[in-house]
């Protein structure tokens, strides 16, 4: 129960970055919605690891102007990613197109979790049915045996 | 059961083989340093001006190696560090025009009457329309051109005689570039 509670609250509180909307003025709230999902999914080539959309330096801003120029356009978002990326390799997106040299990473996480999922399937298995020990009746035998032997320790120990 | 207990135990060892391969590979790389998409591509097409002379344009088509074209600015530290490079570079005669990428003109024209000019002539880049075109993620950046116009190589960062010797010049050699009868063995030295 608590664990559902904690995933719920997990998905609620996912940092929401607002884009610097710079003054940019879109023919149509559609446009400006483009606009917002690309610059959070361009990534920026000089400051690495942030988005365009986050990002302070000149670079950043140059790209955002060509991605609004371009939507007014009329590119659609494809056109306008492919038009980055072949200026800036598949760094500039964080949606790398799905390649031989890509499929780690867009199938890993899956493979993983396929992974864990079936190791813990196991385990359940595994415990669910126990599975009997076979003794022979010298085996028992031995353990009554050190069983007596543990009691008279305890008992020789105490005053 | 054995069969999967050993699979299980085997596992973490796998993956730690492949993360360390992952990890090795990455070691000794520098990972602000992104490959060109430009390479054996025609140079994009531009209309832009000249710095010496703002009401002259030039195109893609003023560009007919080898050349050597490099991204510079007076704002960029790194490109004061690889002037003398230009310069020396210039002065055993590598042909090389210069792309003044989002400067203010007087201040750049300034700054080659101070430091001295290795370039033949300059691209006036104000606004980074074809830095963005070129894929230039930072200045310096130093592209060498073919006698088609095409890409052949891009160098990121601070050019030293260093690189020079080792990425440059085989390029250069490969491209069938002028070939100053001294300029490979005693670059290395000229610092």
């Amino acid at each position: 129960m608590i664990r559902a509670l904690m995933f719920i609250l997990m998905c609620t509180v996912t940092g929401i970055a607002l884009a610097t909307i710079d003054a940019y003025e879109f023919n149509s709230m559609e446009d400006e919605q483009r606009f917002r999902q690309l610059v959070e999914e361009l990534r920026c080539p000089k400051c690495q690891n942030q988005n365009i959309s986050d990002s302070n330096a000149p670079l950043a801003k140059d790209i955002k102007d060509r991605t609004f120029k371009l939507i007014n356009e009329g590119k659609s978002n494809r056109e306008i990613t492919d038009y980055m990326v072949e200026r800036y390799g598949d760094f500039v997106t964080y949606r790398p197109p799905m390649r031989p040299v890509t499929w780690f990473l867009w199938f890993g996480p899956f493979v993983l979790a396929l992974l864990a999922a079936a190791i813990i399937f196991m385990r359940k298995l595994a415990q669910r049915s126990p599975s009997i020990i076979q003794v022979t009746p010298e085996q028992e035998a031995k353990v009554q045996e050190l069983l007596k032997q543990l009691d008279q320790n305890d008992n020789a120990k105490q005053p | 059961m054995k069969g999967g207990k050993w699979l299980l135990f085997s596992l973490p060892l796998v993956l730690f083989a492949g993360m360390a391969f992952f990890f090795l590979n990455a070691i000794g790389t520098d990972p602000s340093v992104l490959p060109s998409t430009r390479i054996d591509k025609p140079f994009p097409a531009f209309v832009l001006p000249t710095l010496e002379d703002s009401t002259k344009t030039v195109t893609e088509k003023d560009l007919r190696g080898p050349l050597l074209v490099n991204i510079w600015a007076t704002w960029c530290p790194t490109c004061i560090v690889e002037h003398p490079m230009l310069l020396e570079l210039s002065r055993r005669g590598i042909p090389m025009v210069g792309v003044n990428y989002k400067d203010e003109p007087a201040a750049a024209r300034q700054y080659l009457q101070n430091h001295g000019n290795p370039f033949q002539w300059n691209i006036l880049d104000a606004k980074g329309d074809l830095g963005l075109d070129l894929g230039v993620y930072g200045a310096p950046e130093t592209y060498l051109i073919d006698a088609e116009g095409k890409i052949r190589h891009r160098f990121a960062g601070a050019l030293t005689p260093d690189v020079w010797v080792k990425e440059l010049w085989p390029i250069w050699q490969s491209m069938g570039g002028f070939q100053p009868s001294d300029t490979a063995p005693a670059a290395g030295g000229s610092s």
